[in-house]
């Protein structure tokens, strides 16, 4: 389980990291904990799969990429075989099911903006579904983090 | 910005996380050929430009506890969109604030909020507390609670 220290790890690193020669060290020295401990709880939350990463968050869209949120309503009983179809897609980060008639809701990453279309059309040509594209337009907030 | 091909095997050489070890950067540098204060710099500027959103611990909520995970949507009238997304995005549990299109008639919401909490009864306690502190009493929502996760990974850069 995780305890006092980890849960500091957490909420302290979700914040930012140092960019230095010595960010482990440095990040530790604020914990009150040595860089060793700090390294070891690191990988051991890692391997718990607690922590999805410990690396940078891009921004898809200034990387050149293309990002969007697309829903789709299926029946009960395509429900698998449809959401097997879009998973397959590598372009498909991560998905969904949620309790509206548009059930069915996954981020859409690419290499680039136009690829979002022509996988959007792929999509609906191999399951027979409409896709719901819903790109961002604004961001007010992103925060993403979790106080533990 | 456009990124140099020294940014970009940078970018893809940290993707899926930074060395566990007293000189990360280095380590870093030594696989792509580049000298450790180089890193240092090229990291930084990418932070400064924000195309790195964050550099850091990312979690798995779901691991930790947070296992209810509403999407609540909002149909706001254009014209107050600014300030009511504002208002929700200074909101301490709210994780994520877009405003995105509509798909009427289907989809008539335009302001998209999530709100991860413990259990469904706590995200809708927090719904209700929301709507009361932003005074959104006369903006219809929905709230739509996740059930099954099919698919997590973050998107891959080449």
């Amino acid at each position: 389980m995780m305890d006092s220290v980890d849960r500091a790890i957490i909420n302290r690193l979700q914040g930012g990291f140092p960019v230095s020669d010595h960010p482990y060290r440095e990040a530790a020295d604020h914990l009150g904990i040595s860089e060793a401990e700090l390294i070891q709880r690191l990988e051991q939350m890692l391997e718990k799969r607690q922590l999805s990463r410990f690396g940078p968050l891009y921004n898809a869209e200034r990387l050149g990429g293309g990002l969007s949120l697309c829903a789709m309503s299926i029946p009960e009983e395509d429900f698998e075989r449809v959401a097997e179809q879009v998973n397959a897609f590598s372009e498909v980060a991560h998905n969904y099911a949620r309790d509206h008639r548009l059930n069915m809701w996954f981020v859409l990453a690419t290499e680039t903006p136009t690829r979002i279309e022509s996988v959007l059309a792929e999509i609906e040509d191999v399951t027979g579904y409409r896709v719901y594209n819903m790109p961002k337009k604004e961001e007010f907030f992103v925060g993403l983090k979790f106080e533990v | 910005m456009v990124l140099s091909d020294a940014d970009r095997s940078l970018v893809a050489e940290i993707q899926g996380g930074l060395p566990l070890s007293s000189h990360p950067y280095a380590k870093v540098g030594e696989r792509i050929g580049m000298e450790e204060q180089e890193v240092i710099e090229r990291i930084t500027r990418l932070q400064d430009e924000g195309i790195i959103k964050r550099l850091g611990i990312v979690v798995r909520h779901h691991e930790l506890g947070y296992t209810a995970n509403a999407m609540v949507v909002w149909d706001v009238p254009d014209e107050h969109l600014d300030e009511v997304g504002g208002k929700l995005g200074s909101e301490s549990c709210v994780t994520l604030c877009y405003q995105r299109p509509r798909r009427l008639p289907e989809w008539p919401y335009n302001l998209f909020s999530m709100i991860h909490g413990k259990d469904r009864q706590r995200v809708l306690n927090y719904i209700d507390a929301i709507i009361e502190s932003c005074g959104l009493e006369g903006i219809p929502h929905k709230v739509l609670f996740s059930g099954r996760r099919f698919k997590q990974r973050g998107a891959r850069y080449q």
